[in-house]
């Protein structure tokens, strides 16, 4: 990934922090780290950069905002969110739509950002762990698998809650069975599963559906 | 991934000409809809296409409709699996159709998928899908085949030869194959209609050409011609409780006079090279009174022509009582009138 670009980049970011993130500043330390004494950084932008007509500006909706980005067209959906965004909530676990780590919301639908093209998403509403809480407080399904400790290493959960939440809205959660049948799209290696599916039991009520 | 151009046309007919001229200028084009087997091929450099024409969004309501129409029900090609699982009136008539979706892949992955896609889906040949082997008789004609010798254990005992034994790997096909529908196609030369039991093309010498399409064909629709159909459920029988492929899998749709099989319909998942429609089967009940006994010789009779390899000979049995297994589960469904 081109990360020297993505720094020249950052002006087409309306969410850029004015400060240096922890991320940035690690990406870019290493990308300078790796060159060689006396080497431009300049040249090595053009030594990366992808041949031109591979890329294009696509406006994305995410949690509610237009955001733009200049992207690979083999980017996708998912590495525009981590890379370009930095919405890192999504999370890369297999790349091929095996392990559901990727799990978003595209039109009120859970899909896999990892098997969706950016260039793809363009004009669809978009929601990521990032835009399910209010200003106030957690969604009740972030809440409830907080309360049924319903991670351990977390890597899992992103993908989960957002699963979970639309599991609840398609009206798949009414009993355990269910639940675990609805969820089998979303694998997690530390087997927190019987918490889980307490978490969505919990969380169904107060969500308004079963 | 390696670069490709992208188009996202808003007609139709525009998507069939940019495709059909493409390929004849030697590009190779590839459809793109949800792009659940499309995207992971591509990070896999098994499909390796310099154009992508992207149909997602094509809004003829012709691609998208569950209609019931003249003679059976229709549906579009850009429904999702997930839209056409969730329709009442076909869960009610045509149990086999809800549960063949229903039980295949993930939740997400049926929010994405169309139905056009799912019946074009590729074999999870571990060797077909990495393209560090080079014995492929899919991938390069006339290499080989690695798993002859190799890792078959989910590979087919029907429809085989010796330059391929690698299973189709779909479920709701074999409710398609079972209950005789047809797909709507449209080419550079117009539209046409099939029967979805033309689409698929058994190996033999030819592994690389899976399907009877050409370039720039379009799946359109699927129709399926109304029928008794009630009495019908998909069996998946698979290493884990969901989410995995099927070892052996069964539709079957069935017309009771009493015990007496007035008519019956089996399509077999997991077992062989294509959709399978066990017409062997069906001739041994029709007629007949159904129990266990005659399910099972009726199994026997599809299953004799099965060639399997050391590793997957378990297929012939699983295969056979998992059809014995779906006509029973048929016959003891309580229909309501």
């Amino acid at each position: 990934m081109d990360r020297v670009s993505d720094r020249g980049k950052a002006k087409l970011d309306k969410q850029q922090s004015p400060q240096v993130s922890r991320r940035h500043f690690l990406t870019a330390s290493a990308a300078i780290g790796v060159l060689p004494a006396g080497v431009e950084i300049a040249s090595a932008q053009q030594a990366i950069e992808p041949p031109a007509q591979l890329t294009r500006t696509i406006t994305l909706n995410v949690n509610e905002r237009r955001r733009a980005a200049e992207i690979d067209l083999r980017s996708t959906l998912l590495d525009v969110l981590r890379d370009k965004l930095s919405l890192t909530g999504s999370k890369m676990g297999c790349d091929h739509g095996q392990c559901g780590a990727c799990t978003v919301h595209i039109d009120g639908k859970r899909q896999l950002a990892c098997l969706t093209l950016s260039v793809s998403a363009e004009e669809r509403d978009i929601v990521t762990i990032e835009g399910v809480a209010s200003r106030e407080r957690l969604h009740p399904m972030q809440q409830a698998f907080i309360d049924n400790d319903a991670l351990q290493c977390g890597y899992c959960t992103p993908g989960q809650i957002m699963s979970a939440i639309a599991c609840v809205r398609e009206g798949h959660a009414s009993n355990a069975d269910e639940i675990r049948e609805y969820m089998s799209g979303n694998l997690c290696r530390c087997a927190a599963y019987p918490n889980i599916v307490a978490a969505i039991e919990q969380a169904a009520p107060k969500m308004g559906r079963g | 991934m390696r670069p490709f151009d992208y188009q996202r046309p808003a007609r139709t007919a525009h998507a069939i000409n940019v495709a059909a001229s493409q390929d004849a200028g030697g590009i190779r084009v590839q459809y793109l809809a949800g792009g659940t087997i499309l995207l992971d091929l591509m990070k896999l450099d098994v499909v390796r296409p310099s154009l992508l024409v992207d149909i997602s969004r094509l809004e003829d309501a012709g691609l998208r409709g569950i209609d019931r129409v003249r003679g059976g029900l229709r549906f579009g090609a850009l429904v999702t699996m997930a839209e056409l699982a969730a329709d009442r009136g076909v869960a009610r008539d045509y149990p086999v159709i809800t549960q063949s979706l229903q039980l295949g892949a993930s939740a997400q992955l049926r929010n994405m998928a169309s139905l056009g896609g799912n019946v074009l889906q590729r074999t999870r040949c571990s060797y077909f899908r990495d393209v560090s082997y080079r014995q492929c008789n899919k991938r390069t004609p006339g290499s080989g085949c690695a798993a002859l010798d190799g890792h078959h254990r989910s590979h087919a005992v029907l429809g085989v030869s010796n330059a391929c034994i690698a299973a189709y790997p779909g479920d709701w096909a074999q409710a398609l194959i079972a209950l005789d529908a047809r797909i709507e196609v449209i080419g550079a030369a117009g539209g046409r209609s099939l029967r979805f039991a033309d689409l698929h093309r058994l190996p033999g010498a030819t592994p690389h050409v899976e399907t009877v399409l050409a370039p720039g064909d379009l799946i359109t629709g699927f129709f399926i011609p109304e029928g008794p159909w009630r009495r019908s459920c998909y069996v998946k029988i698979r290493d884990r409780a969901s989410y995995a492929f099927a070892n052996a899998s069964a539709a079957v749709a069935l017309v009771l006079d009493g015990d007496r099989v007035t008519d019956v319909r089996i399509g077999l998942g997991g077992v062989a090279t294509v959709p399978w429609r066990a017409v062997t089967a069906e001739a041994v009940l029709r007629g007949h009174m159904l129990d266990e006994a005659t399910a099972q010789r009726a199994a026997d009779a599809e299953f004799a022509a099965a060639s399997a390899r050391d590793q997957n000979t378990f297929k012939v049995p699983l295969g056979k009582a998992t059809m014995v297994r779906a006509l029973l589960e048929a016959k003891a469904l309580e229909i309501g009138e």
